[in-house]
């Protein structure tokens, strides 16, 4: 009993992880039809920021992690996607790719390729006994961030004037302008919240595996990517119930395959998506109506 | 009706690449009439639309609304101006609810309780919308959508209202009932400029027409004369008439 409860909390904390994750890139499809690969950088930004941080009081460090990984993405939309606004997917799927490798790359000219370790919040690392099984702190906070988030940007974008416009905005954007939705708003609102997603996301790792490395953010956001592809690209609960799906299928492959085929989870993993994929290629809840952008 | 237009439009032109979709578009819309250009597909109706809308570029020509120039603005500013805009194939957003539509729709309206006193009396003039706020936008039939997509435009409060094709795919008796409230709406004293293929349809609730052609005005006047013109259908269609297209 206590193994069942420990493998499905384990799995519901690293499905959440994805789950953010996912949400970050999706909202980003949304209003841009960009799938953006730089959205891994805010993640390695953030960690790196509470890096440089290490040691003031933890509002500090998180205060600084989000506004690194928010003044980030708002510079990452100004520069890079801005410009290319108009540009057709295949040139902003590059676009998005050329930004992260510059980002990536920079960082490791700045502060090399080695994983650094950062103790942060180890008191996380304690164990609680629920049901009969020992947890760990962070595999609760991960979950409760995880739901305390989801919960928020379902509340923004439901309960909220600009979450409609959003919502609007991700459906057909031109016609959302010509009702007065201003485009530079609502896209720089949904890269300020994919930062703030991102920031989450890097607390959660960082306190989980202590360390920070140039390529975190990127091996998050390939396996999230791939949650947003069998949710529904262009639906934001796609995005999340596939970034879950994926997280949560991964541990639960761990825990449930035969010892010898463990190594191959992932994999095991990939064919369920195949598989999905094949019977609902545009995913598990396809967007309604994707128009163009702008 | 005022001596100086709400809208002027002069030497139009839009282009997509080599192809003139308007040519040389003169038109003037003043304050509580209505003006109906009529004309095939293809004709330039819709492309005159989007670029006072502010959604296709002009390469030559301006456009004033109120005394203020409309070039290059932007189509999220084009609605502050006063200008809404009801597209051919209603555009409606059809995840959202009908409410919701009607609320995007008031997007640059600053007060919130006169927005809910103007959603209040939407239900009233479109009492179907009323019954079925909560729906999603994709679950009502056509004429519906042309409903919402037209109150979602007058959410904005605009002095100028434009429509384009709005009878388009749309049994006749629902056509009907869309002209009944377009009529209902000129009352209110909301100019309307309206794009249709059906001339009858246009030209019963129009103060002035113009039938539009090759990107081109052929013919203008007011509805009746136009409607008895022995030239009209050449204009409609484009023919030559003795070597010559058929001009105002």
């Amino acid at each position: 009993m206590d193994r069942v409860v420990q493998t499905l909390v384990d799995a519901v904390s690293v499905g959440g992880l994805y789950s953010l994750t996912a949400l970050g890139i999706g909202l980003i499809f949304g209003v841009m039809r960009l799938i953006n690969f730089a959205h891994g950088e805010l993640i390695t930004a953030t960690g790196y920021t509470l890096l440089a941080l290490f040691g003031l009081p933890l509002p500090l460090m998180l205060f600084g992690g989000i506004f690194a990984a928010v003044l980030l993405a708002l510079a990452t939309e100004r520069v890079a996607f801005r410009p290319l606004r108009s540009a057709d997917p295949a040139t902003l799927l590059i676009s998005s790719f050329a930004v992260s490798f510059f980002l990536q790359k920079t960082l490791i000219l700045f502060v090399g390729s080695r994983p650094k370790g950062v103790d942060f919040l180890p008191s996380l690392g304690s164990q609680v006994e629920i049901l009969g099984a020992r947890l760990q702190s962070l595999q609760i906070v991960t979950i409760v961030v995880s739901a305390v988030l989801l919960g928020a940007l379902t509340w923004f974008l439901h309960g909220t004037r600009v979450g409609l416009q959003m919502r609007a905005a991700a459906e057909d954007f031109r016609v959302a302008r010509m009702l007065g939705v201003r485009a530079n708003r609502v896209i720089a609102i949904a890269f300020a919240m994919s930062g703030i997603l991102a920031a989450a996301v890097s607390f959660l790792v960082v306190a989980q595996t202590g360390i920070v490395q140039p390529r975190m953010g990127l091996q998050l956001v390939i396996i999230a990517f791939v949650g947003t592809v069998i949710g529904g690209l262009g639906n934001l609960t796609g995005a999340a119930l596939g970034g879950f799906l994926v997280g949560a299928g991964t541990i639960l492959a761990q825990a449930l395959l035969p010892p010898e085929l463990r190594v191959y989870r992932e994999a095991f993993v990939f064919v369920a998506v195949t598989l999905i994929l094949l019977f609902r290629p545009q995913g598990l809840i396809p967007a309604r109506g994707l128009k163009d952008r702008i | 009706m005022s001596a100086t237009p709400l809208l002027a439009v002069s030497e139009l032109e839009v282009r997509y690449g080599v192809i003139a979709a308007v040519r040389g578009v003169d038109l003037e819309v003043h304050k509580g009439e209505v003006v109906a250009i009529v004309g095939p597909n293809g004709a330039g109706k819709t492309s005159l639309l989007s670029a006072i809308a502010g959604v296709a570029r002009t390469t030559k020509g301006t456009m004033t609304f109120g005394g203020r120039q409309l070039n290059g603005v932007l189509p999220e500013d084009i609605v502050r101006h006063g200008i809404a805009l009801v597209p051919e194939g209603r555009h409606i957003f059809a995840s959202l609810s009908v409410l919701e539509n009607l609320m995007l729709g008031a997007t640059v309206r600053p007060s919130a309780s006169a927005v809910q006193a103007d959603v209040d009396h939407t239900f009233q003039t479109f009492p179907i919308l009323g019954e079925r706020r909560r729906q999603p936008a994709g679950q009502l039939s056509g004429g519906e959508q042309q409903q919402l997509a037209i109150a979602r435009a007058l959410m904005s409060r605009p002095r100028l209202l434009l429509l384009d094709e709005p009878s388009l795919g749309l049994a006749p008796a629902i056509v009907d009932h869309v002209y009944e409230l377009l009529a209902t709406i000129k009352d209110q004293g909301v100019s309307i400029l309206l794009v249709e293929q059906n001339a009858s349809r246009a030209f019963a609730i129009a103060n002035r027409a113009a039938i539009m052609s090759g990107g081109r005005f052929a013919l203008t006047g007011s509805p009746e004369v136009l409607a008895a013109d022995e030239r009209f259908d050449a204009a409609y269609f484009g023919t030559r008439m003795s070597g010559q297209v058929v001009g105002p």
